[in-house]
């Protein structure tokens, strides 16, 4: 089993038809497949351990992916906006590789790593130059398709991998060979790091669904190449839907018209947001994606019927669906435990653990895999009756006060619900009584005022328990995000650090 | 044959993948698959001529058999000279 394969089908299949749109250029499948194939020879020669990108989005990611993966040589997509000593402390730890991207700064930053490094054009072209033709892919299934590291919200980045086979189950499993209509264009804006990044390049070419490529994430450009291309589908994070809608509402004008379907993940999606987006786009088709990047990408959606259904819907389980994750893939298997590893029944909430062919659960360190194959995803989270999935933050930020477990969001449900407040966040703040407390910070939407502080915690004493009310409450012009929408708590905890509540 | 082993026609272009199934020899164009093509191609029998399709998936009666054509050919795919049949698609809405 080789990645490889998905583009080798489509240039086979069509060599002509045009896979991949960036920058200006258009790339026929079979111009992709011989640029990958030029690369895989210039990787193998290179004597390189790994192929990074250190780059934002362009032909050279699909290339370098598909020709490392014909090589048999890892991919790390690395995150370009890290920090330099974060940057440098990847760097070596993937030397010696051949680099795609900021030359300087690679060679500022690991000068003795052995790295060699192109511009993603000097690649591109040296790739188009070389004869790798019908060089034959490596064969191993247990051979390391994509590393990518972990964002570390709260801890240093792990290097997750994703051996072919399980990307490649993932899409097999997924996806339809061939089955995108001639028409039928999906806008990616997602970084290249990202595992949605990888996802999207692999599932879009065995669809044949052409790919526009944004290089980076920018409202007015992204409505721009959607216009200029007639775009029929998109993944987005929740605050590239919000920015996206801002400016529409701010007078951007939105050529939409040809988009079918939109399918988001990466992130809390708000109801409020949802709900917006389905009235805006009513013939749009939404799909959430939940999965992590050590499952190889998607493991749970809520497709386009159970979206309008929830929407519609009185019954307040029914549109409760809508901040669902909806249900499990045909081809995974997901349970919700304690923290004793004792499975928990539908409504109690507990950790997501997952299994499937797709799942990795392993870093280079170690796996992460129990004896049975399970990955603990350390999301929390419960399933509903149905079967619906719901997520309940990560199994770490929930605040242990007094030996009781208190999940943030239902702290941050209660606040958002009210209607002076725009965004909110619960973490747990170190107490000499309790272990810990909770500390909430809150953002006020434009033109309205906060309630005070003493409304802010009857509010909340009100709708849940008086367990539930904050101890400290810090007042913010905005929440710290990633570029991903991720909400950073250990950004949020550091605000009430070193005032620890005396007992 | 194993999960993840392509296998290629003795009579024609067409390659497999195997999804699902192991020990059993498939046949394309009348003719035993193999990991290897043979050096000289062999003739279809008529019997078997329908062709296979890239990227469809073919499944025996009792679904304990399951590969994915990765290359077209003019063969079409049997066991022990029973006809596999090409699986129904149940397509799930694009997540990425």
């Amino acid at each position: 089993m080789n990645i490889s394969l998905v583009l080798q089908m489509a240039a086979d299949a069509e060599p002509e038809r045009i896979g991949l749109v960036c920058e200006g250029r258009r790339w026929p499948y079979q111009a992709l497949l011989r640029a990958a194939q030029g690369a895989a020879a210039g990787f193998a020669a290179s004597g390189c351990s790994h192929v990074a990108l250190l780059d934002e989005s362009s032909a050279a990611a699909a290339v370098a992916l598909f020709g490392a993966a014909i090589a048999g040589i890892p991919y790390v997509p690395l995150n370009y906006r890290l920090a330099d000593a974060d940057l440098a402390a990847l760097l070596k730890r993937i030397a010696p590789a051949y680099i795609i991207g900021d030359v300087e700064r690679i060679q500022r930053l690991n000068p003795d790593g052995g790295h060699q490094a192109r511009t993603h054009a000097a690649f591109i072209a040296q790739a188009e130059q070389a004869d790798g033709a019908d060089a034959p892919a490596a064969e191993d299934d247990k051979a390391i398709a994509v590393q990518i590291f972990t964002s570390g919200t709260t801890a240093a980045p792990k290097a997750a991998l994703l051996r072919h086979a399980n990307l490649l189950s993932y899409i097999l499993g997924t996806v339809e060979f061939g089955s995108a209509a001639p028409d039928e264009a999906v806008l990616v804006s997602v970084p290249p790091y990202h595992v949605a990044g990888i996802a999207a390049l692999l599932s879009s070419v065995y669809a044949m669904r052409r790919i526009l490529l944004l290089p980076a994430f920018e409202a007015d450009a992204w409505l721009a190449l959607a216009a200029g291309e007639r775009a029929t589908n998109a993944f987005v994070v929740p605050t590239m839907l919000a920015r996206i809608i801002d400016r529409m509402d701010a007078g951007v004008p939105a050529g939409l018209s040809a988009m079918r379907a939109i399918a988001y993940g990466g992130g809390r999606m708000p109801l409020e947001l949802i709900d917006r987006a389905l009235q805006l786009f009513p013939a749009t088709d939404f799909t959430n994606a939940y999965g992590l990047t050590e499952t190889s990408s998607t493991i749970a959606l809520l497709g386009p019927e159970e979206h309008r259904a929830a929407h519609r819907a009185s019954d307040p389980q029914v549109r409760a669906r809508l901040g669902s994750v909806g249900r499990p893939l045909p081809t995974v298997e997901i349970e919700i435990r304690d923290d004793e590893g004792r499975l928990l029944p539908a409504g109690e909430r507990g950790e997501i653990y997952v299994r499937g062919e797709q799942v990795s659960g392993e870093y280079r360190e170690r796996s992460a895999l129990d004896a049975n194959g399970w990955f603990p995803t350390r999301d929390a989270g419960w399933l509903d009756a149905e079967g619906y999935l719901f997520l309940a933050g990560r199994a770490d930020d929930v605040i242990v006060r007094g030996g009781e477990n208190i999940s943030p969001g239902e702290i941050e449900d209660v606040l958002l619900s009210h209607p002076a407040i725009a965004d909110a966040a619960a973490v747990g703040v170190p107490s000499t009584q309790w272990g810990e407390t909770i500390g909430i910070a809150v953002v006020a939407r434009p033109n309205h005022s906060l309630p005070s502080e003493d409304e802010l915690r009857a509010l909340i004493k009100n709708r849940l328990r008086s367990s539930r009310v904050p101890e400290r409450i810090a007042i913010l012009d905005a929440l710290p995000y990633n570029e991903m929408g991720k909400l950073l708590r250990r950004e949020v905890r550091k605000l009430f650090q070193g005032k620890e509540i005396p007992a | 044959m194993k999960a993840g082993m392509k296998l290629k026609s003795a009579v024609c272009d067409t390659e497999v993948m195997v999804i699902r199934g192991s020990d059993t020899v498939v046949e394309c164009g009348g003719a035993p698959m193999s990991a290897e093509r043979p050096a000289q191609r062999g003739t279809i029998n008529p019997a078997f001529a329908d062709g296979t399709k890239i990227g469809k998936r073919y499944v025996d009666a009792a679904g304990t058999i399951e590969l994915l054509c990765v290359k077209a050919g003019q063969g079409s795919l049997a066991i022990g000279g029973v006809a596999l049949m090409p699986k129904e698609a149940k397509p799930l809405p694009s997540s990425d």
